[in-house]
């Protein structure tokens, strides 16, 4: 600690050039923290995504509907507890660029499925008392300004009513949240009945199945015991754990881990030669400095030391800064992608300090040996 | 009187290019502890070469140093900057204060090395800055002190350790007549008073004057002061 003030004092003596370096520093370390965070927060999603939950689809593609006949199937399979199912209405509000993410659903059977998201039992009542009923997602209800009782028209691009009309007349009886956050409450849910009464095409079908199951090792089994069930017939069907689905959605993005690394490595590379040049021109101009440092017994190794010091203080609170930075975006960026309630995570800060240390080596190891090399007598003697 | 300084037959050379010279021959000294010893001779002479020696900032190619017991000859580098942190403090034409410390910190720095608690450091260098006149200036910056006052700073780092040993190459070079005389004056006191041992190189009479003893270096041989040289 005696030497904070010597190593601080030398870091400053050009306040302009460190603050500059500090700045980039700041800047590649905050981007550092937001990517890592942001792969770790897609690990985080997919950790928090269930598996005693399967998710059923036609093997075609998703734009597939499945008879809702296979419903009765489904139960047969043991180790199943529920089937629910949901089919995408693809509404909009208003105006046609205003969309609203909507979901037919059997709210008894979803509130079977989905036990992580919390819908008080007299909105569960409503809905199933009121056939127009529609429950809305807290954050969908915040972004449109809906509340309880509101009667809201929604526009479909997808599906027309059976009399010819596009607009759906829905009323908001209540409410959902996902207190875990595992859940997007960015949905308006209508009663699958009567919508697939009053659709005009592809009655009596859903987009998706909802499986609970009790036994997690066992989804993979089960998965595939219910695509035995319909294999070989028109309506295939592909069941993945939601665990397994969304790893295997991410997976279709790329590697994304290694684009990562690759874009810090590179920011990362370049910057060494930013701070390199630092430390190189704050070495060549205290030359006569750090020679009186060892005409008054500071060793050779402590000279380097002092250099390697500067480096590391520097590197070290501008790393701070920067994830510093990236702790407070986070939050709000892996609530816009789905993953609410995730922080930085500490592993990231961890190796965020443990790169800035060797970072700060790396980028000083040439100037502090030639400080630790430097002769007293040439130094003094201007050579 | 005891020698706190002996060197014998000591030579010393450097390389420039693919030149060898040999700045030092055989050179045979003895400075007496409490003594102020004036070097004196012209430019290129080898006298701030046999000072850096007699600091244990070089070492001879050849011959024996022995300053305060040690032989200077026999130490490692790593050795010879403790022993200089124990034994040398160092005065230089040009102050060499760091520029980015205050004027206290900057004569707390050889006592970063030692094991005294930062109050013991804060004492020893309030005392130190006492001695030198400047205890009002302590929290000044040396860009915030005239020529004399940085010098005097210098010389309160350079006692601080409270060292067997000022060594001090032209100390008022960069002075005015009238600054030069008040260092030269308080480093006549600390030699009297603290039983401080000096070995002073000076190219200026008046500097040299001042010393108890003067020796004139001339093309790398030592001899006594040619008549008119110091008067």
């Amino acid at each position: 600690m005696k030497y904070l003030p010597l190593i601080w004092a030398g870091l400053w003596r050009k306040r302009v050039r460190t603050v500059l370096t500090l700045l980039c520093v700041v800047v590649a370390f905050a981007l550092f923290g937001l990517l890592h965070g942001f792969t770790a927060a897609i690990d985080g999603i997919v950790e928090q995504m269930s598996d005693t939950r399967l998710r059923t689809m036609s093997r075609v593609n998703i734009t597939q509907p499945l008879p809702l006949a296979h419903r009765a199937r489904m139960q047969t399979v043991p180790g199943v507890d529920e089937v629910s199912y949901y089919n995408f209405f693809a509404g909009y509000y208003q105006d046609r660029s205003n969309s609203v993410q909507v979901g037919a659903i059997d709210v008894a059977s979803f509130n079977v499925v989905y036990p992580d998201i919390q819908m008080e039992p007299k909105y569960v009542d409503a809905m199933l008392h009121t056939r127009n009923g529609a429950l809305v997602g807290e954050d969908l209800a915040a972004e449109q300004g809906w509340k309880i009782g509101d009667r809201i028209p929604l526009g479909s691009a997808v599906w027309t009513r059976k009399d010819g009309a596009e607009a759906w007349d829905f009323e908001i009886v209540g409410s959902y949240r996902s207190p875990s956050g595992k859940v997007p409450t960015s949905e308006l849910w209508i009663n699958y009945d009567y919508f697939d009464e009053a659709r005009a095409a592809a009655n009596g079908t859903v987009t998706l199945y909802f499986l609970k199951i009790h036994d997690s090792s066992r989804s993979a089994e089960i998965a595939e015991q219910v695509d035995a069930l319909f294999a070989n017939s028109t309506s295939e069907t592909q069941t993945q754990s939601e665990k397994d689905w969304l790893r295997a959605q991410i997976a279709q993005i790329g590697d994304i881990g290694f684009f990562v690394n690759a874009i810090i490595a590179a920011v990362m590379f370049a910057l060494l030669f930013v701070t390199g040049n630092t430390m190189v021109q704050s070495v060549r101009e205290r030359i006569p400095e750090l020679a009186v440092l060892k005409t008054y017994g500071f060793g050779n190794t402590a000279v380097m030391g002092l250099v390697l010091a500067e480096s590391v203080v520097l590197c070290s609170v501008a790393a701070a800064l920067g994830i510093g930075i990236a702790a407070v975006l986070t939050p709000p960026i892996f609530r816009e992608i789905g993953a609410g309630g995730l922080n930085l995570p500490l592993p990231v800060v961890i190796m965020g300090f443990a790169l800035a240390v060797a970072f700060a080596v790396a980028s000083a190891a040439l100037p502090a040996l030639r400080a630790q090399r430097l002769s007293i007598v040439d130094a003094l003697a201007g050579r | 009187m005891t020698a706190l300084v002996s060197i014998k037959q000591v030579v010393k050379g450097y390389t420039r290019g693919k030149q060898r010279v040999e700045v030092l021959h055989s050179i045979d000294l003895t400075v007496e502890r409490g003594e102020f010893l004036a070097l004196m001779g012209p430019s290129g002479s080898g006298k701030t070469t046999l000072l850096n020696l007699i600091g244990g900032l070089d070492r001879p190619d050849r011959g024996e140093i022995t300053v305060a017991g040690e032989r200077l000859d026999r130490l490692s580098s790593g050795q010879l900057a403790k022993w200089r942190a124990r034994n040398v403090g160092f005065i230089f034409q040009f102050y060499n204060l760091l520029p980015v410390l205050t004027a206290e910190r900057n004569v707390e720095v050889p006592l970063l090395l030692t094991k005294l608690s930062s109050a013991e450091r804060k004492r020893n260098v309030a005392a130190a800055l006492e001695l030198v006149g400047l205890a009002d200036r302590a929290k000044h910056k040396p860009g915030e002190l005239s020529g004399g006052q940085q010098q005097r700073v210098a010389i309160a780092r350079a006692l601080v350790a409270d060292p067997t040993l000022l060594v001090c190459d032209e100390p008022t070079g960069d002075l005015d007549r009238e600054t030069s005389e008040s260092i030269l004056k308080l480093l006549e006191l600390l030699n009297e008073h603290q039983k401080k041992t000096i070995v002073m190189v000076t190219h200026d009479p008046r500097a040299a004057h001042y010393a108890s003893r003067r020796l004139y270096v001339d093309k790398g041989s030592l001899g006594a002061a040619p008549l008119g040289v110091a008067a």
